[in-house]
């Protein structure tokens, strides 16, 4: 099998800044400045984590609200830079960190897939050519010239799904982004991204179901108030995630 | 120099993305309206002709074809003015995107400059109808308005991508901007002409105010008919590109610090 390291994240310190503190107007800048009181309060969303995910393996990643699940997965995506340490990705990355991220509700669907697509770093002429199949697996074939803001929000859903999973990436990328839609499209969805495992596809996921983490990956991250608690084969870090929760 | 190649691989990788927002703006701007993308022209049109109407009563005597005098200055400092407002709230306007994927920040702020650019090219259309009715002179030096248009364009790039990135840290430049471009405005000679200001003022504007280098120029290769001024072109260059490194420099230097403050 293929050793190759595609997620190498290396004590990983993300920081964020305590919104209260927002110095947004040059006013507060000023006073703050005179008083001395610049230095944003800091948070760290994410503390000295590191591990490592080879290809072809299945990561998942529990704990609970505001442990820091979803920040690391935007380091990994390259949307926020961490503040001490290095994430290397090693291959191609689809994250579905937010479906339909960058919708825009005024536009018809077969205009927003050619803007999701780009915005996820397709070329328009490859958007085109898979116009079809993407309309098709959404099923949304008769809405294709509506605006998107007359659309349910489970069909938005499973548009942005199936725009995001159009290729197959080296990396996946999920964040709790499969609990929408009905029952058939989760299914269909559940099918596709076995699929992409069976055919070598590195998974990373994000989920408070333990059931999904235990069914879809082979090792597990157990955060816990932005450190990592625990690192292991799936089974025994959800035994031990759902032992503290009881 | 690998950093540079790079990064100009990364713009090449997003440049559907770019055309993909600019057509969003320009789409979305004349969507369920009637004329549709007339307006484009007739906006930039019915405004000349309301200002025309306003402002020959003032300065008729010294202006031959008032008309296009206002329209060329006119013209350019809206392209100015516009894509830079659009442009400095790119970021915050984008910071639920960008919260959520992985794309260049910078293409906001070069997608609301270029949109603004295609909207300067419709009313160009515009002015040549106010030419044709005015029965002005056409020459060659006319169709070298592009040279002018793509000076103001990468000096435009740079203020936009610096008041961008201002105003993430500070919501006050929004405010602040309004009056900084309202006496910009008054302070170039758009609707008066040079020498109706003081001497000392008249010094300033020509050797301080970019917006008199663009519009000077263009009034030369479009009202004057004549080669443009190869001191102003000089000037508007360098002060192109000098605002462009400053924009990018500071852009740069803060992109990464977006994500905490928007």
């Amino acid at each position: 099998m293929d050793q190759t390291i595609r997620i190498d994240v290396d004590h990983v310190t993300i920081r964020f800044n305590k919104t209260n503190m927002k110095v947004d107007n040059l006013k507060e800048y000023m006073i703050r400045l005179v008083k001395r009181q610049l230095m944003f309060q800091e948070f760290l969303a994410v503390k000295d984590v590191s591990f490592q995910v080879r290809a072809g393996e299945a990561w998942g990643i529990v704990g609970a609200n505001g442990s820091g699940k979803s920040t690391i997965l935007k380091a990994i995506s390259g949307i926020i830079k961490p503040y001490q340490g290095t994430i290397r990705v090693n291959g191609s990355l689809a994250p579905l960190i937010e479906l339909g991220a960058g919708f825009d509700q005024e536009m018809t669907a077969r205009e927003n897939i050619l803007l999701n697509g780009c915005i996820l770093g397709h070329t328009e002429k490859f958007m085109r050519e898979h116009l079809d199949e993407i309309v098709e697996f959404a099923g949304i074939r008769d809405f294709l010239d509506s605006p998107l803001k007359n659309y349910s929000s489970g069909m938005k859903a499973r548009l942005g799904f199936s725009i995001a999973t159009m290729v197959q990436p080296q990396i996946l990328i999920v964040d709790e982004v499969l609990a929408v839609g009905d029952a058939a499209f989760q299914k269909k969805c559940s099918q596709r991204m076995q699929e992409m495992l069976t055919s070598g596809t590195t998974l990373l996921l994000v989920s408070h179901n333990v059931n999904d983490i235990r069914r879809l990956c082979d090792h597990a991250v157990w955060m816990d108030k932005g450190s990592c608690r625990m690192a292991g084969s799936a089974d025994e870090v959800c035994r031990a995630y759902q032992e503290a929760g009881k | 120099m690998l950093v540079t190649w790079n990064r100009l691989k990364d713009f090449w990788r997003y440049k559907d993305l770019l055309k993909q927002l600019i057509i969003r703006d320009i789409k979305l701007k004349y969507r369920r309206s009637f004329l549709g993308y007339l307006w484009s022209v007739l906006n930039p049109l019915f405004l000349m002709l309301v200002m025309t109407v306003v402002f020959s009563q003032m300065f008729r005597r010294n202006i031959e074809n008032f008309p296009v005098y206002l329209f060329t200055g006119q013209l350019l400092f809206n392209f100015m003015n516009q894509s830079t407002h659009q442009a400095l709230t790119a970021i915050n306007g984008n910071a639920a995107l960008l919260k959520k994927a992985y794309i260049p920040k910078y293409i906001f702020v070069f997608s609301k400059i270029t949109s603004g650019l295609v909207d300067f090219f419709f009313s160009c259309v515009a002015l040549v109808i106010v030419m044709l009715v005015t029965r002005a002179e056409f020459s060659f030096w006319n169709l070298l308005f592009p040279v002018v248009a793509l000076q103001l364009y990468v000096f435009c790039l740079g203020l936009g991508l610096f008041l961008a990135q201002a105003n993430v840290f500070f919501r006050d430049i929004q405010y602040i901007y309004n009056v900084i471009t309202t006496a910009w405005m008054y302070l170039t000679p758009i609707f008066y002409p040079l020498d109706a200001l003081p001497v000392q003022l008249q010094k300033g504007i020509v050797n301080c105010n970019p917006m008199y280098f663009y519009v000077e120029q263009f009034r030369q290769l479009i009202y004057y008919n004549q080669a443009p001024d190869g001191r102003l072109m000089f000037l508007g260059i360098i002060t192109a590109l000098a605002v462009l490194l400053l924009g990018t420099a500071c852009f740069k230097r803060s992109q990464d610090r977006f994500i905490l403050y928007t």
